[in-house]
């Protein structure tokens, strides 16, 4: 971003907006999507859910479904919250109950 | 092979199905389509512009089936609120990420269902009825996720919560009222199953 080039003098004091500035909560934490267990989704089919939209092996999509299953969630992707919104409801359209959040870890 | 899928040559998958079976799965399809109704544009203007542009609902639908299929996405079910704010900020969210993606989800499943029903309308039965049903990777997918959406409509409609309902529901006596249901249950279960298996080598 650039900077807005400000005509006023440069002796003003700034503090005010210098705080704002400042008060953006946590800008750099992550945000998470996370799978919910589910009675009734099949153990093949969140696998297979994990497999295609988000690409990952086969290992690693077995290994988060479960997670899910005995644990009852998963992390399964991290990033920016319009990221997760777009990948919360690609779960959504696949039938799996997925949450977002801010990562507090 | 009836009751399950099986790969074909070039993608794709086939299944046999008998005139009852072909019927059941129609009807839960329509069921499931009039469930989740009709898009934003039918009852609204011509206006293709409008419709595309239409919001979506921001409250959580009043049925248990819907608020299954299109739940809230930043309520977590197992982490209560720190706060009263907090609780307000989630329900805040969750209202707004409704009304920017439900009618696009709707559309999706609406797609999925429409497309079972399209394939089994084009099947030429056999002369007892029963007929091969073929789908093509695209059409599997379809299947797949509709497959996915009836059993979470008919899981939700028989209450199943945790692993242990599905165990007792194996367990029901023929007089049980819900034993049709859980008949259809399982058997989607098995179809799912099978077509997955298909998608996945």
């Amino acid at each position: 971003m650039g900077r807005v080039t400000s005509p006023a003098p440069l002796e003003i004091e700034r503090t005010e907006s210098a705080e704002e500035v400042f008060a953006v909560p946590e800008p750099d934490v992550p945000w998470v999507t996370i799978v919910h267990n589910d009675p009734v989704n099949l153990m093949s089919y969140v696998a297979y859910v994990f497999q295609t939209y988000f690409g990952y092996s086969k290992d690693k999509a077995h290994k988060l479904m479960l997670d899910v299953h005995h644990k009852g969630r998963a992390v399964v992707s991290s990033g920016s919250r319009e990221e997760m919104e777009r990948d919360v409801q690609a779960m959504h359209g696949y039938g799996l109950w997925a949450t977002l959040q801010q990562d507090r870890k | 092979m009836p009751g399950h899928f099986e790969p074909i040559r070039g993608g794709g998958a086939a299944v046999a199905l008998d005139d009852v079976e072909i019927s059941i799965i129609r009807s839960l399809a329509v069921q499931l389509l009039e469930l989740i109704g009709p898009g934003p544009g039918e009852d609204a203007s011509d206006d293709p512009l409008a419709e595309l542009f239409a919001e979506g609902p921001s409250e959580p639908p009043a049925d248990p089936v819907l608020r299954r299929l299109f739940p809230d996405a930043y309520t977590d079910p197992e982490q209560a609120p720190d706060s009263p704010q907090d609780a307000e900020e989630r329900m805040a969210h969750s209202a707004e990420f409704r009304r920017f993606t439900e009618n696009d989800l709707r559309a999706g499943k609406r797609e999925n269902a429409l497309a079972v029903v399209r394939t089994l309308d084009s099947l030429t039965p056999g002369g007892d009825g029963g007929a091969i049903l073929k789908l093509t990777a695209e059409e599997s997918r379809q299947w797949l996720g509709s497959l996915n959406d009836l059993r979470l409509a008919i899981g939700s409609r028989l209450d199943i919560t945790d692993e242990d309902d599905t165990d007792d529901l194996y367990r029901l006596p023929d007089e049980d009222p819900r034993k049709p249901m859980v008949m259809a249950y399982l058997w989607l279960g098995g179809l799912q199953e099978t077509l997955v298996n298909t998608l996945m080598r």
